[in-house]
């Protein structure tokens, strides 16, 4: 038995891990995510051909991959474990909130890796030069964190219903239409200028985006999970 | 009995005034009379909007399924004074600013909503249990609530509004409303407000009603 204080640390990484070596046996999750955001990122270059894009239109391309990317595939951790019937087994050896943390980073890490392989492939295709690299990564960190706090909470809901599949996307748009727009907001200004601090206004939004979803989804998860 | 004679009374006396009363706008013109039906009925939507809110969250905490089907109620009037207010608003917009639809910040707030009401009753009917599927609702109805005031500060960044500057509530338009105006504006805020609270009592009662005879 492990001290109690540190059960906020450990548990989730256990969680974590114990989802990424079951993700490692058959890959599911991260094959249909990466496949989806490949297919979905060629359509996208294929369609515009030779053009060359406006800002504006290269970012909202840019979050509309990851958004519909990530709705195909981060519902699965919650979804998985009510098809395998591990639910309760989990129930008894960790606590809701700790789980809902274990689930955020696998949900977290699947995410980063989706980006490791479709942002370089969507500079390279859409022939993007980025003025502001740092501020690209700081608003594409910033979203990713939100999308994946918004997006386990509700994939843990629609673990609980009886149509898995489509729901997610439909519960998720409005709830991630603010981090949308400040994304591609930010993302658009780190294509078009050299200075950091144009991009406060949307970091602070995507900042504070994460932190009142996280906390609601700490408070209000024990109801969706011990239903 | 009694208030609902008054209510009619009041209403029909409100919905007479609005075409008599205010005089006409100068750019708009007769036109400009929607004004006195499409603000009450946004502001009754964002009201039911609140008050499914409110009652999700109490019904978190008490696990009382009335709590739930009054945050259901809300939701589906929410759902009806939404609907109106887009209509009612698209007339108004293609009469003043010369289209239907211009994603304004404000036509941005209403179509979300309209969403969000959507998504909560495709997960609403997406659940067998009648107690998963008030606590499922209950939780998305306050994830959706707590995105308003990301809304409130982001789209405006994005999208130029064609609405006036000032908000209804502001004191400078209301230097700005001419007494009839002001009085036939309130007095429909007020009617509408009455109308969209007899609606909920009456909603209420009939599911608690229905609920009660699957029972016995």
């Amino acid at each position: 038995m492990e001290i109690k204080s540190s059960n906020w640390v450990v548990k989730p990484v256990w969680i974590l891990f114990k989802d990424l070596k079951s993700e490692m046996r058959n890959r599911y999750a991260l094959n249909t995510i990466v496949m989806f955001a490949l297919t979905t990122l060629t359509v996208v270059s294929f369609s515009i051909g030779g053009f060359s894009l406006n800002s504006r239109i290269t970012s909202s391309l840019f979050w509309l991959v990851i958004f519909f990317s990530s709705m195909s595939g981060l519902a699965q951790v919650f979804v998985k474990e009510e098809e395998s019937k591990t639910v309760n087994l989990l129930k008894l050896t960790a606590s809701p909130g700790t789980v809902l943390v274990g689930k955020l980073l696998f949900n977290l890490v699947l995410l980063l890796v989706l980006e490791v392989v479709i942002v370089p492939l969507f500079i390279i295709w859409m022939n993007l030069s980025i003025l502001n690299l740092p501020l690209f990564f700081a608003v594409l960190l910033l979203g990713s964190l939100g999308l994946v706090c918004s997006t386990t909470i509700i994939a843990a809901i629609i673990s609980k219903s009886h149509i898995k599949g489509a729901l997610l996307a439909v519960l998720s748009f409005p709830i991630l239409l603010p981090l949308l727009i400040a994304g591609i907001d930010g993302t658009r200004l780190s294509l078009e200028s050299h200075d950091f601090s144009a991009g406060f206004g949307d970091l602070g939004l995507l900042g504070s985006y994460v932190v009142v979803m996280f906390t609601a989804s700490i408070l209000l998860f024990d109801f969706v999970w011990n239903e | 009995m009694f208030w609902k004679i008054v209510l009619l009374i009041w209403m029909s006396v409100v919905i007479v005034a609005i075409f008599l009363l205010p005089p006409p706008q100068l750019q708009l013109g007769e036109v400009s009379r929607i004004f006195f039906f499409h603000v009450p009925m946004a502001w009754v939507a964002v009201l039911a909007f609140l008050l499914s809110f409110i009652y999700s969250i109490l019904y978190l905490r008490e696990k009382d399924l009335i709590y739930d089907n009054r945050a259901k109620t809300a939701a589906r009037l929410g759902l009806l004074f939404t609907v109106l207010a887009t209509i009612s608003g698209s007339i108004f917009a293609k009469a003043g600013w010369g289209s239907f639809w211009n994603w304004d910040p404000r036509e941005t707030s209403i179509f979300i909503l309209l969403l969000i009401y959507g998504a909560y009753f495709a997960l609403r009917s997406a659940v067998d249990s009648e107690e998963k599927e008030a606590s499922l609702s209950s939780v998305y109805a306050i994830l959706a609530f707590l995105t308003v005031p990301f809304l409130v500060f982001v789209i405006p960044r994005v999208y130029q509004s064609l609405h006036p500057n000032d908000s209804v509530i502001s004191s400078s338009l209301r230097l700005q409303m001419s007494p009839a105006i002001l009085i036939t504006f309130l007095a429909s805020m007020i009617g509408f407000t009455g109308l969209f609270v007899w609606i909920f009592k009456l909603e209420t009662r009939v599911n608690r009603l229905m609920d009660e005879s699957k029972e016995g």
